[in-house]
């Protein structure tokens, strides 16, 4: 009874943020029954007729190919590149002497990761507009090249995605990798000087060793989010243009139209259970992954 | 040896300086287009230096509607109540589970994990918020669906709280007769001034930058955020001429309507670009705080 007494502020105050994520986070996973429904709203959610799998039958049959390909191929494409730029800017950066240059550096390459996707996709615009655009004016005719019809030509767009991620995200993880290596025990470098490494044996065989842990860790949570797309670089970027469908259609774009402009609620509700059901059993694949490998790494 | 080491400085300035052009150089094609004029960028194109300096753009987009500053009002004021509501629930939810006395302590821990684990998705929440709480053209709609408040968020204060504020300090301030709240507020919070100092920022920008609530339920334009209202005007920036009024029938073929989306996607970007370089350091900080798992 004491004890109920000394912890009931302590309850009473998880009240509210419980409260919210009762109803934002755990309502919604109850929704899943409306993939198998044929949602009517005149009579309610849980009086629509339940149609088995009917939903996710027309999805197999329909797009589900595309949009799977489409974003496991993003994601693998981000998984692999952005640590490698990230890296190596991360070791430059940390090789650099001057304080205040590394300063100015981090904070000009974090600057994209500021911006709003909105704003990204003018800037995209700005560069790739048919009629205005700097390359179509500006760099194309440098090399006497006709102007290219960007928002109608899909083979250029798995390009312009993946440049367009890294741009607005490399800055991010290279922090991220750059803290772990400025918090790397100086004596490893000067015992490797001692014996005689140079600038690159010591970059291989010190520094890449340190960053093993944050590498898995973040790699992980990649792994874990690779059914996800970023929805704005997806539909925002191309300026929801047709003919670029094929390349960028994901998951998120597809359950959007879906339900926003089609008004095919089962589909894009099947597509969406398709997500939450396959992303959750890739999380805890890459977490039992890890584990293996290192376990302190380990999500849980 | 010393001079081997300062060519490999040198290089090592270069890559970086091509990096930062690399990442910048998309901003200034949107800057000087916005100020050049409307001729100009009929017969060159969108370009990196501005020719014939030309603030029109910016006239019309300030006097002609009040659109942008209607925008602006709606997105501080979204941004402000949605930070602090966020922060409000995040704190309390995040004290008590860090308190490794609090029976069942592991029980609320998980259900809070499990939201980062498994979602409904957004067809079930769009439904929910839409159909069942009807926010559709309300400026709730700004705030609360998928923003308010996240696991990420309450790990990360939870963990702060856990591993710099002693156990013995709470213990001394019960002794002193102060209650949980009194101890929250009086002891722990003044004691975490960086994690809130991180929180307010990474938050802060979450809703500056969110459009997505306003694509889902927000259709009237008199709701319209600032991001809202780019996302809209990217699509067709006729919209902005429709909205001005009658008199914009006239003026119709004087709009400098190149320039004007330039000088938009500027308006939409200025401030947090503005506002950045003082909170630098302690937005470095979040980014790698918030990595460190709970």
């Amino acid at each position: 009874m004491a004890k109920t007494r000394r912890y009931l502020p302590l309850y009473l105050m998880m009240v509210p943020g419980l409260l919210y994520l009762l109803i934002n986070n755990y309502i919604p996973m109850l929704g899943i029954i409306i993939a198998f429904k044929q949602i009517n709203f005149r009579i309610g959610i849980l009086k629509s007729p339940f149609v088995g799998l009917s939903n996710f039958e027309f999805l197999f049959k329909g797009d589900a190919w595309l949009i799977t390909r489409n974003t496991i191929a993003y994601n693998l494409l981000f998984i692999v590149l952005t640590p490698v730029v990230a890296i190596t800017v991360a070791i430059f950066l940390n090789e650099l002497k001057s304080v205040m240059a590394k300063k100015v550096y981090q904070t000009l390459i974090l600057i994209p990761y500021l911006i709003s996707i909105v704003v990204v996709s003018y800037l995209v615009y700005a560069l790739l507009a048919t009629d205005n655009g700097f390359m179509n004016n500006t760099i194309l005719p440098l090399f006497g090249i006709d102007p290219v019809s960007w928002y109608s030509s899909p083979q250029y767009w798995p390009v312009i995605l993946v440049v367009t991620h890294i741009w607005k995200g490399f800055g991010y993880s290279t922090i991220i990798y750059y803290a772990t290596l400025v918090g790397i025990d100086k004596s490893y470098y000067e015992a490797a000087a001692i014996d005689g490494a140079g600038r690159w044996a010591r970059i291989w065989n010190v520094t890449i060793p340190c960053l093993k842990s944050t590498i898995i860790t973040l790699t992980l949570l990649s792994i874990g989010r690779m059914f996800y797309s970023d929805f704005g670089l997806f539909y925002q970027v191309p300026m929801n243009s047709g003919p670029l469908l094929d390349v960028t259609n994901t998951i998120d774009t597809y359950v959007y139209r879906g339900l926003m402009q089609s008004n095919n609620i089962g589909m894009s509700s099947a597509a969406g259970v398709y997500q939450s059901v396959v992303g959750f059993v890739l999380v805890l694949l890459a977490n039992i992954i890890t584990s293996k490998i290192s376990k302190e790494d380990a999500l849980f | 040896m010393i001079e081997k080491n300062n060519r490999f400085q040198i290089a090592a300035h270069i890559v970086m300086i091509l990096l930062c052009i690399f990442c910048l150089f998309p901003f200034l094609i949107l800057v000087s287009s916005s100020i050049t004029s409307e001729m100009t960028l009929v017969r060159e194109g969108y370009s990196v230096l501005p020719k014939n300096i030309d603030f029109s753009a910016y006239k019309y987009l300030l006097t002609s509607s009040d659109d942008i500053i209607r925008g602006y009002i709606i997105t501080v004021c979204v941004t402000v109540i949605g930070t602090v509501a966020n922060l409000t629930l995040t704190i309390l939810l995040a004290y008590p589970l860090s308190r490794r006395d609090l029976p069942h302590r592991n029980v609320f821990a998980f259900i809070v994990f499990f939201t980062m684990l498994f979602h409904g998705g957004i067809v079930p929440s769009y439904i929910m918020w839409s159909k069942y709480f009807h926010i559709t053209n309300t400026y709730a709609a700004l705030i609360i669906p998928n923003l308010m408040m996240g696991a990420y968020y309450v790990i990360m204060v939870r963990t702060y709280f856990q591993s710099n504020i002693p156990e013995a300090v709470l213990e001394a301030g019960r002794i002193d007769g102060a209650g949980e709240m009194r101890i929250l507020g009086q002891i722990v919070l003044p004691m975490s001034k960086p994690i809130i100092a991180t929180m307010v920022l990474l938050v802060g920008l979450v809703y500056w930058n969110d459009w997505t609530n306003g694509l889902y339920y927000i259709n009237k334009d008199k709701y319209y955020s600032i991001q809202v209202l780019l996302n809209r005007m990217l699509q067709d920036v006729q919209f902005l001429m429709s909205s001005a009024g009658s008199d914009s029938s006239e003026l119709a073929k004087d709009i400098p309507s190149v320039a004007l989306k330039m000088a938009v996607a500027v308006m939409g970007a200025l401030p947090v670009l503005c506002v950045y370089p003082f909170f630098q350091k302690y937005f470095v900080k979040g980014i790698v705080v918030g990595a460190v798992k709970g």
